[in-house]
C-alpha cells in the first residue's frame, strides 16, 4: 500500500498549480471485502452483468434526487470550480478539479439518458461504462471529501459531493464498496459505535475519567452512561471516549455540564454521532444509523439532544436528523409525535454543544480563568460540514461565530488565518468524507496542504501554535499530517479542550 | 426556402417549448429528500428569493470564484438580454415607447455578447484547466452563439436586409400565415443557427438555465430543525416502520 509520496513544499506566493494528468490514478482504498460488504446487505463482489446494474441505480437515483438530475444537466464546463479542490491543489491532478470529478459520471449519465450522448457520444464527451470508467471512480471518488467548497463557488451551485455521494451508492451496489466505510457501518449497526466499543469498555474508560478528573481538579465531575431520567442525552463522536486530543473536549463537555448543574447522560447504545451513511450517500443506511439515536432519547427519556465536536455528525444531526428520524420541531406526523412529546419544545433539537455551552456562557453560568490557556496562540478551523452543511444559533453564519467566541471567552491569544481559507470557503483537512483511512494517507497528507499553508503562515506571523476545531475528522487526521508539515501533532485539539483548561468549577453539585 | 423556414422556426418552437417544458416538469417531480443549501443559507423563504435573485441577477457564486469569467460570462448574458429584448421588434406591432427605447442599446449589447463569447472562448484555449475540461460541444455552442452574433451585426452594420420583410414573415408566422423572407444568405444563415440553438436548447448544457432554479444548495430554506422536510418515497420508510 502507502507507496513513497513526497510532501507538497510550502509555496511563497500560492497559484494555481500547474497539472499532471494521473498524478493520483494510482490510488485506490482497499476493496471491502464480501464478509464486509454482505454484512451491511451490499452484493460481496462484483460480479457479471454490473454495468447494467450500475446504470440502473444510476437511474433509480436521478428518479429520487433532484440534486443529481439538476447537476447532471447544469454543468455548462465554466471552469469556475477548478481551482477550488484542495485536493487538486495538494496532488495537480485534473481529476481532482470538481468539473472533472463529476464528469467522470457525466459523460456516463449523457451516454445512458441522454439523446446526444446516445447519437454522437465524442462530441459531447459521453462514454460507455467500462472497467476503466469504473476503476477511474472508485480511485476519485474516494479521492473527494465532500467537503462542498466546490458548491460555493459554482455559478448554478452544484454540489460534487452529492455526484460522489452518488457514484459511491452506485459501486456499493454492484459490490465495490471501500473497506473502510463500510466496516465501519457494520460495526456501528452491530455494537453501536464507529470503533466497535463494547458498552463494560465505555464504562470503564468513563470511571478511568471521572477518577482523572478528580485527581486534576479535585472536583467530582460525573460521566453517567444509560442514566434513565437524565435531562439531556450527549451524543458524540466514539473518538471521544479514547483518541487523543478527543478525549480532552469530552472532558470538557462534562465540566460544562457539571458547572451547569444539569444531569446528563452518554448512551452506550447510540454511542456514536458520526454517521458513515453520509459518505456512502445512502438514505437508508443513514436513516439507520440516525434511528439509534431516537431510541436511546426515547428509552432514557430525555429532554434534549447534545451534540459533541463532531463536522459530519452536526451536518447530519442537524440538517438530517428531523427528516431522517424525526429529531427536531415542527413535525406533525404520527412518527415523530411520540419524541416529539417528550423533548423540550423550548430548547433546539438536537443542540450542538458550542450552541450550548456559549447560552450558558452568555448568560453568566460559567468562570473561566482565561490566563490558563495563555501557553497557547490559537486560531480556529472551519471543519467543511459545519461550515457549507449546518447552521449554530439564530442566524445565518452562527456556525462560524459561536466556536470563536467561545474560544475568546476562554483564552486570551486568538488569530484568524487568512479569509480565504476559512469561514464558507474553508479548506477541508483532507481527511473527511470517508478518506481518513491510512490506505489513503497519500491523499491525506496531499489534501490537507491547503489548509497547511495557511497555518504556517499564521505560526510565522504570530507564533500560533494551536489549532482549535470541532470535528472528530479534523482532530485524527490533523495529528497524523501535521508532523509532515514540521507541526506537532499536538498542535491541534478541541474548542472545549480549551474550555477545559480554563472552567473554573468549585465542588458545589 | 420561406416554406422551409417556416416549417423549420415551427418545429424549433415546438421543441424548444416542448422540450423546455418537459424538462422543467422532470426537475420539478424529481424530489429533493434532503435539506442540503450550501451554508450560510436564508433561514425564510423570501432570503432565498434574495439569494437566487443576486444569483441570476448578478451570478454572485461566479463573482466570488473567478472575475474573468464572470466578466465575460456576464457580458455575453446581459449583451444576450438586451439583444433579444431588442428583437421582440418582430413580433410586436405597434412597437411601444419602452421597445423603441431599448433599440440602440440592443446594438451596444450585440457587441458586449460578442466580446463576451469571444472572451469564454479564448479560455476555452488560454487556460490550460479549461482546456483540459473543454469537449468539442462547447466550442461548437460558442462557435454557434458567435456566428448567430456575428451574422446579426453583419445584417446591421455591412450588408442591410429587408427587415420590415422579415418583420412580416414572422408576424405572419404568429397567425399561421407564410410570407416571403427576403432572399439575403445573412437572413438565412442568421435564422439557421438561431432555430439549431432553439432546437439543442433543450438537450444541451444550456438547461443550466431553468437548473439553476432548482438547485437544492441554492433554493432551500435553511430551517431544518424548526420544520420536518420529508420527500415522499422517504415517507414510505416511516410507514414501514
Amino acid at each position: 500500500m502507502a507507496a513513497e509520496f513526497k510532501t507538497p513544499e510550502y509555496r511563497p506566493f500560492p497559484t494555481v498549480p500547474e497539472m499532471q494528468p494521473g498524478a493520483m490514478s494510482h490510488l485506490k482504498p482497499f476493496v471491502a471485502s464480501e464478509a464486509v460488504q454482505t454484512n451491511i446487505g451490499f452484493p460481496g463482489k462484483l460480479e457479471e452483468g454490473w454495468e447494467g446494474r450500475a446504470i440502473d441505480k444510476m437511474g433509480e437515483l436521478l428518479g429520487k434526487y433532484r440534486s443529481l438530475k439538476v447537476f447532471m444537466d447544469s454543468c455548462v464546463h465554466c471552469g469556475a470550480c477548478t481551482d477550488k479542490c484542495h485536493y487538486f491543489i495538494g496532488t495537480n491532478d485534473p481529476n481532482n478539479m470538481p468539473v472533472a470529478r463529476q464528469e467522470l459520471m457525466r459523460s456516463v449519465y449523457r451516454r445512458y439518458f441522454t439523446l446526444p450522448g446516445k447519437i454522437f457520444p465524442k462530441l459531447v464527451g459521453a462514454k460507455d461504462l467500462t472497467k476503466d470508467v469504473l476503476d477511474q471512480w472508485y480511485s476519485y471518488y474516494w479521492q473527494c471529501s465532500e467537503c462542498r467548497r466546490c458548491s460555493v463557488f459554482c455559478p448554478y451551485g452544484i454540489d460534487t459531493a452529492e455526484v460522489t455521494m452518488a457514484a459511491r451508492t452506485i459501486m456499493d451496489h454492484i459490490g465495490q464498496g471501500q473497506k473502510y466505510s463500510n466496516e465501519i457501518l457494520g460495526k456501528v449497526h452491530k455494537i453501536g459505535n464507529n470503533l466497535g466499543l463494547p458498552g463494560p469498555a465505555l464504562f470503564n474508560t468513563l470511571e478511568g475519567l471521572e477518577e482523572d478528573v478528580k485527581e486534576d481538579t479535585g472536583v467530582d465531575v460525573r460521566f453517567p452512561m444509560d442514566v434513565k431520567g437524565a435531562e439531556v442525552l450527549l451524543v458524540t463522536p466514539s473518538a471521544d471516549f479514547f483518541a487523543e486530543p478527543h478525549i480532552d473536549s469530552l472532558i470538557g463537555y462534562a465540566k460544562v455540564f457539571h458547572a451547569a448543574g444539569v444531569s446528563w447522560t452518554l448512551s452506550s447504545y447510540a454511542s456514536e454521532a458520526g454517521n458513515f451513511g453520509l459518505f456512502n450517500g445512502s438514505y437508508e443506511m443513514m436513516r439507520k444509523v440516525a434511528m439509534r439515536i431516537r431510541t436511546a432519547a426515547l428509552e432514557l427519556g430525555v429532554k434534549r439532544i447534545i451534540v459533541g465536536e463532531c463536522g459530519h455528525a452536526w451536518r447530519v444531526a442537524y440538517a438530517f436528523w428531523n427528516t431522517l428520524a424525526g429529531i427536531g420541531a415542527g413535525a406533525n406526523d404520527p412518527f415523530a409525535i411520540e419524541l416529539q412529546k417528550q423533548l423540550d419544545p423550548n430548547c433546539k433539537q438536537p443542540t450542538h454543544i458550542c450552541e450550548y455551552t456559549w447560552d450558558l456562557i452568555q448568560q453568566g453560568r460559567l468562570k473561566f480563568d482565561k490566563e490558563a490557556n495563555d501557553h497557547r496562540i490559537i486560531t480556529f478551523h472551519d471543519s467543511c460540514n459545519v461550515a457549507r452543511g449546518s447552521r449554530m444559533g439564530d442566524s445565518p453564519g452562527g456556525q462560524f461565530e459561536i466556536p470563536r467566541n467561545i474560544i475568546r471567552a476562554v483564552a486570551n491569544k486568538y488569530y484568524d488565518m487568512s479569509p480565504e481559507t476559512i469561514r464558507e470557503v474553508t479548506f477541508c483537512c483532507g481527511g473527511g468524507g470517508g478518506v481518513l483511512t491510512d490506505d489513503l494517507l497519500e491523499l491525506r497528507v496531499k489534501g490537507a496542504f491547503p489548509r497547511m499553508e495557511a497555518l504556517n503562515r499564521l505560526k510565522e506571523d504570530h507564533g500560533v501554535n494551536f489549532m482549535a476545531t470541532i470535528c472528530a475528522i479534523c482532530k485524527a487526521q490533523f495529528t497524523k499530517v501535521l508532523p509532515y508539515y514540521g507541526f506537532k501533532m499536538n498542535n491541534v485539539g478541541g474548542v472545549h479542550q480549551l474550555v477545559s483548561t480554563a472552567i473554573v468549577l468549585g465542588n458545589e453539585h | 426556402m420561406n416554406v422551409i423556414f417556416a416549417i423549420l422556426f415551427y418545429l424549433a418552437t415546438l421543441i424548444l417549448v416542448g422540450g423546455l417544458a418537459y424538462k422543467i416538469y422532470d426537475f420539478a417531480r424529481t424530489p429533493a429528500p434532503l435539506k442540503i443549501p450550501t451554508t450560510p443559507a436564508p433561514t425564510t423563504a423570501p432570503g432565498v428569493v434574495l439569494r437566487m435573485a443576486r444569483e441570476v441577477i448578478f451570478f454572485e457564486s461566479l463573482f466570488k470564484s473567478n472575475l474573468w469569467i464572470w466578466a465575460f460570462g456576464y457580458m455575453f448574458h446581459v449583451g444576450l438580454a438586451l439583444v433579444l429584448m431588442r428583437h421582440l421588434r418582430y413580433f410586436v406591432d405597434p412597437v411601444g415607447p419602452i421597445l423603441a427605447f431599448i433599440q440602440p442599446f440592443g446594438v451596444y449589447a450585440g457587441f458586449a455578447m460578442v466580446a463576451g463569447l469571444g472572451g469564454l472562448w479564448a479560455r476555452r484555449f488560454l487556460v490550460a484547466r479549461i482546456r483540459y475540461i473543454s469537449t468539442p460541444s462547447d466550442h461548437l455552442m460558442l462557435a454557434l452563439l458567435i456566428g448567430i452574433g456575428l451574422t446579426g451585426l453583419g445584417m446591421k452594420f455591412l450588408m442591410h436586409t429587408d427587415i420590415v420583410t422579415v418583420k412580416a414573415f414572422f408576424l405572419g408566422l404568429m397567425r399561421f400565415e407564410i410570407n416571403p423572407l427576403p432572399a439575403h444568405p445573412g437572413v438565412y444563415l442568421h435564422l439557421g443557427l438561431v432555430a439549431l440553438l432553439m432546437i439543442i436548447f433543450p438537450i444541451s448544457k444550456l438547461l443550466h438555465a431553468p437548473g439553476v432554479f432548482f438547485s437544492p444548495t441554492r433554493n432551500q430554506v435553511d430551517n431544518p430543525r424548526e420544520a420536518r422536510h420529508v420527500a415522499p418515497w422517504a415517507a414510505q420508510l416511516d410507514s414501514g416502520k
